[in-house]
């Protein structure tokens, strides 16, 4: 058994106690959703926080909502609600094609999708998914409610724009009735980070491309997405050419690193052809709506 | 098979369900981490960060001022006690505590013990160790250059990395055998480091009780005999105030066949602190620290004659074993039992070497489904048959079944002077491809090539060879590998077997009573089955190796018959008949010829507890014992063929099917052999597509995780088809051979023939594993890496 060090452990009653909690308790203290990526860090001692403030309770951060539009997800909305949301998988099949491939069962039962920005791993799937749909992020603290792009959201490697005492309440992005989406990973084996993922949406007007975006996870793409090969893309006819140029770009804009899931030549091989197939299955999962 | 066919009550002998599947299933098994003695305290393990440094210094005193710490110990500590270093299981030590160096990242530097884990954690932290960090050695091909750093400098005159040297066959006929030869295949290969990863971690809680000065060990052990002899030697401790006891264990694997440094802390923690001390390790600890399998660096080379008749092997193995050499080896065999490596092939003349080095990694050696190193034997000859066919452009089945040992060649000694005992190997290998459907799989691989998709067809046939073993050939540390079983009846003709070897998971409360109850009659369930304990069972050195059925399944058949022998005097002496005019019914004897007059076993029990009076010379009550010292080591065998589909442009590969023949001979429960093969499939298909320790450039170990050292799930094993054949080994008395490891031996080579057969398009010849999807994409770009460090 892996034992963390001392740790306090308090429980918000709302997401206004919860933030009056991280003012007064300071910086040392952290937020704890599912606990799946904060735990085990705390169990290794890379993380030690000095309390925990469970957001387990707050019920109204648990949503799918669908307000004219825009799709709202609340923060504490778990993967495995988002794997098993008809709604969602509609409006938005990149995110059960992601969530069916982020770690394993029991993990989802308790991640959540706040937890999983927060955390901001370079790997994390729903980066690239909410890049991909140019998402929205709320976030609440003392000085009020902001709500920022998922551009600029992440500030590095598990870092973010969120500050010590704030909250991320909500995701939200733009639907539309033709957005056709989808999310390719590869991974050593079931319910590993990726060696390299990738997810498109597309949307279609007159046969040009109206709307796409380009998600890659664990590439050290800024931002989580190919904006360049996303520029490339817009306006054009969607061809296969086409698609694999993008796909060559966006391989060519990331920036992997080697590790152990393999040398960053394959992980950049991978981009294209991922990047590839997630186009593809955009652009079928689009016109299957169309009709 | 259906559950409902498992559900079977067999006497002797058949499918049954587990007996102790009654406590594993309801979560009321009892392992060493459940114990909570009175007044226990638990102990935690400081470790090197550092792959090879120097200690100038460890100051404890913040450690011990904890409110809740009760003792701390050092190396220098143990040195008073004469225990900083233990001797290893192959004419090495190994340092308990360190005191001059760390060797390996995660060796073992400090100890604790404190009133509750949390605190004897916490107080880890409180240690300050001044370290000056020296240049490890990391790639083996290297532990013996001249510049390497001397990692042993404890032993006295050592100057460099060097182990040991050794041989097995002729080397001038195999040379002669080459250079006459029409074709030679050379390819080198990795058999990387590996780690069994049992579900349960090692530990242990030792109690050295103060009044009565007995000191009890429950401890994660696969040969609780072996561990208490070796405390008493090495601790100067009185053997009979010793106890060891191995309660249920969860996963062994080989990892839990050494002593480690936790087990010996636990004692000393004991011993200063006269209370009971439990010792835990993490998932981290027991990947980083516990020992590991494989790491064989092999040259290997075949030669054939144009047609395909197989001549000659030749293997030169560059053997990483750790800073310490620490593997379970019988005392002659530094490389186990590796120079079993012609496997399964009729050949002419054979030879190996292998060269052992000390590196600064981890030490153990065999553990993992460990066969002493046939896994690695299997491995490099199903490779080497494999590159010759492909070399030949011959199919890899054709090329076997025109190589294989031929049933009449049995008992047969190959040419490195292993007697396989039987075998019937072309019958296992045709009845696994008709299961395949071999012939329409090709056919389909041909259609799937022609349109760029990426097929591939492995072959593995493996000779195991388990149950070491004759005394007169085997011992470690000096004791020899036979082992003891008692079979006592009870009067009202239930029974109890005790055993010296010990389960981990396989299933002995079931099959030993299944062997006792086919030779005496009683039901299984009547059969209650004691192990794991050094004071209710007789002496013998556990389970590992396959040995169990072979050994103590030879020591429990032969016990059982004496109690029936002596069954039949004391009915004889009920029936007021001779004991020759007796006739055995499974269960009972009869007058012969007469099924209506006779006793059963149950009758014949209470009969000999009771007034019955017994010819001259023979004692009452139904009991027996026995000694086995095997005459010889069991062979079980097997043909396995392996589909994979690969991803030509993720290059990812997926097992589609896998059928799985093996014969281990008679199956005690095939329920459980089933079991067996499952899980060492999966295992198999684990070291072939994922399981790898690396290290990188400054000795840190990339699999210290369940995060980095993936293990396969469900989700990567196909649902598998297995075989049977039967071919009983003569010698046993029951015929039986032992299939404990077979699957793990016999599949990794089926998986990466499989693979190596699909990337064929591309020319690939090999490539190490494990085949991860960026090892099979830098294959097909004809540049696979070295699995054994880091990826660039
Ligand atoms: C074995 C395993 C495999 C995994 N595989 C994958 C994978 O393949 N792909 C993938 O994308 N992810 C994977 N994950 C990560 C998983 O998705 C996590 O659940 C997720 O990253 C974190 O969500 P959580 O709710 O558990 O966050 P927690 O662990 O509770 O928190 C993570 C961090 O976010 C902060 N935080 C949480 N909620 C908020 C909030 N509302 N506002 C502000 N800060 C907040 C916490 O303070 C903490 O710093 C894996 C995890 C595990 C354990």
């Amino acid at each position: 058994m892996q034992v963390p060090a001392p740790v306090e452990y308090e429980r918000a009653l709302s997401v206004d106690d919860a933030i009056e909690r991280l003012t007064r308790l300071g910086p040392e203290a952290r937020l704890v959703a599912g606990g799946h990526s904060l735990l085990p860090m705390m169990k290794l001692r890379l993380a030690r926080p000095e309390c925990l403030i469970d957001i387990n309770g707050l019920a109204d951060l648990s949503f799918i909502r669908r307000d004219g539009n825009v799709l709202r997800i609340g923060a504490m909305t778990r993967h495995s609600e988002l794997l098993a949301s008809q709604v969602i998988s509609e409006v938005a099949k990149i995110i059960p094609d992601a969530e069916a491939v982020i770690a394993d069962p029991i993990v989802r039962n308790r991640g959540t999708v706040g937890g999983s920005m927060c955390q901001a791993d370079p790997a994390e799937d729903l980066s690239a998914v909410f890049a991909a749909l140019d998402a929205m992020v709320e976030i609440r603290g003392p000085r009020g409610t902001r709500v920022v792009s998922v551009n600029g959201f992440h500030t590095g490697p598990y870092s973010t724009v969120v500050e010590p005492d704030e909250i991320l309440t909500e995701v939200s992005f733009v639907t539309q009735k033709n957005l056709g989406s989808a999310y390719e990973k590869v991974e050593r084996r079931v319910g590993d980070w990726a060696i390299a993922a990738a997810g498109a949406v597309i949307a279609l007007q007159d046969g040009k491309i109206q709307r796409v975006g380009i998600g890659l996870a664990a590439v050290g793409a800024p931002d989580f997405r190919a904006s360049r090969a996303e520029a490339y893309l817009l306006g054009k006819d969607a061809t296969p050419d086409l698609f694999d140029e993008a796909a060559r770009m966006a391989s060519a804009e990331c920036n992997p690193n080697s590790d152990q899931r393999g040398p960053s030549a394959y992980k950049r091989h991978l981009v294209e052809v991922l990047t590839r197939r997630a186009l593809d299955g955009a652009l079928s999962n689009s016109k299957g709506k169309a009709n | 098979m259906t559950t409902t066919e498992n559900q079977a009550n067999p006497i002797g002998f058949g499918r049954m369900l587990r007996k102790e599947d009654a406590r594993f299933l309801r979560g009321k098994g009892n392992y060493v981490d459940d114990l909570n003695l009175p007044g226990m305290l638990h102990g935690a393990v400081l470790r090197s960060p550092y792959a090879h440094a120097r200690i100038k210094s460890i100051d404890i005193s913040a450690a011990q001022a904890h409110p809740k710490v009760k003792a701390v110990i050092t190396g220098e500590i143990l040195e008073t006690l004469n225990l900083a270093w233990i001797p290893s299981l192959s004419h090495d030590v190994v340092a308990v505590l360190a005191t001059d160096k760390v060797r390996f990242q995660g060796q073992e530097v400090a100890f604790v013990v404190a009133e509750d884990r949390y605190s004897a954690r916490d107080a880890l932290e409180l240690i300050e160790v001044d370290y000056e960090v020296l240049p490890p050695v990391v790639d083996a091909k290297k532990a013996l250059d001249k510049d390497a750093p001397v990692i042993r400098d404890d032993i006295a005159g050592k100057v460099d990395n060097f182990i040991f040297d050794w041989e097995s066959g002729d080397k001038a006929a195999t040379d002669e055998v080459f250079a006459n030869a029409a074709i030679v295949v050379n390819q080198d290969m990795l058999y990387p480091r590996v780690h069994p990863a049992p579900m349960e971690t090692c530990g242990a809680v030792a109690y050295m009780d103060p009044i009565d000065q007995k000191l009890t060990i429950y401890s994660t052990t696969q040969a609780p005999h072996a561990h208490r002899t070796l405390y008493a030697l090495v601790a100067g401790l009185p053997e009979h105030k010793l106890r060891v006891v191995s309660p249920d264990i969860g996963g062994g694997f080989g990892n839990k066949v050494g002593i480690y440094p936790g087990y010996v802390l636990a004692i000393v923690g004991s011993i200063l602190t006269k209370r009971p001390v439990k010792w835990m390790e993490d998932r981290s600890e027991n990947l980083m620290s516990t020992s590991f399998a494989r790491d064989y660096h092999m040259k290997g080379s075949i030669a054939a004659s144009a047609d395909g008749k197989i001549l000659g092997l030749r293997v030169d193995v560059l053997a990483d074993h750790g800073a310490f050499n620490n593997t379970a080896q019988p005392t002659k065999f530094p490389a186990g039992f590796f120079h079993v490596f012609t496997g399964s092939y009729d050949l002419m003349a054979a030879h190996c070497s292998v060269r052992g080095v000390y590196t600064n990694k981890a030490p153990g050696g065999v553990a993992y489904a460990c066969s002493f190193r046939v896994t690695e034997a299997v491995y490099l000859v199903e490779r080497m048959v494999d590159r010759l066919a492909q070399e030949l452009k011959m199919d890899p089945a054709e090329l076997r079944m025109k190589n294989l040992l031929r049933p009449e060649q049995f008992p047969y000694t190959s040419p490195t002077g292993w007697e396989y005992d039987s075998g019937e190997y072309p019958r296992a290998l045709r009845l696994a491809m008709d299961i395949a459907g071999y012939e329409e799989l090709r056919k389909e691989q041909a259609q799937k090539r022609a349109k760029g998709e990426l097929m591939g067809i492995g072959i593995s046939f493996f000779t195991e060879t388990v149950g070491a073993g004759p005394k007169r050939h085997m011992d470690i540390l000096g004791l020899g590998m036979a082992d003891g079983c008692e079979v006592r009846v009870h009067p009202t003709g239930k029974a109890v077997v005790r055993l010296s070897v010990q389960s981990q998971g396989q299933g002995h409360e079931t099959t030993f009573a299944q062997i006792v109850s086919e030779v005496t009659g009683i039901p299984p369930e009547d059969i209650d089955v004691v192990h794991g304990d050094t004071d209710n069972t007789p002496f013998g050195l556990g389970t590992y190796g396959s040995r169990s059925t072979p050994v103590s399944g030879a020591a429990a058949a032969i016990a059982a018959r004496r109690v029936v022998d002596k069954a039949r005097i004391v009915a004889s002496a009920m029936l007021e008949c001779a004991p020759e005019d007796l006739e055995w019914e499974k269960g009972r004897f009869n007058i012969k010829g007469d099924k209506s007059v006779g006793k059963t076993m149950a009758e014949i029990a209470l009969g000999a507890h009771g007034t019955v009076e017994l010819p001259e010379g023979v004692e009452g009550h139904l009991n027996a014992e026995c000694v086995y010292d095997p005459p010889n080591l069991t062979y079980p065998f097997g043909a396995y063929i392996c589909v994979v589909d690969v991803d030509p442009a993720t290059a990812k590969v997926s097992v589609r099917r896998f059928i799985a023949v093996d014969d281990c001979g008679p199956r005690i429960n095939p329920m459980i052999v089933e079991g067996q093969v499952h899980g060492g499939l999966a295992d198999g298909v684990g070291m072939a597509l994922m399981e790898v320790i690396a290290f990188d450039e400054d000795g840190n170990n990339l699999g210290a995780s369940f995060m980095d050292y993936l293990i396969p799930t469900s989700l990567e094993c196909p649902s598998w088809e297995t075989g049977a054949t039967v071919t009983p080994s003569p010698h046993h008395p029951l015929g039986l051979k032992g299939v404990g490891e077979s699957a793990t031996v016999g599949s990794p080579p089926a998986v990466v023939n499989a693979v190596i057969d699909a990337l064929a398009p591309y020319g690939v010849k090999h490539a190490d594993m494990p085949l991860t999807p960026a090892q099979v994409w830098q294959a097909m770009q004809g540049a696979p890496y070295r699995t054994d460090l880091a990826i660039q």
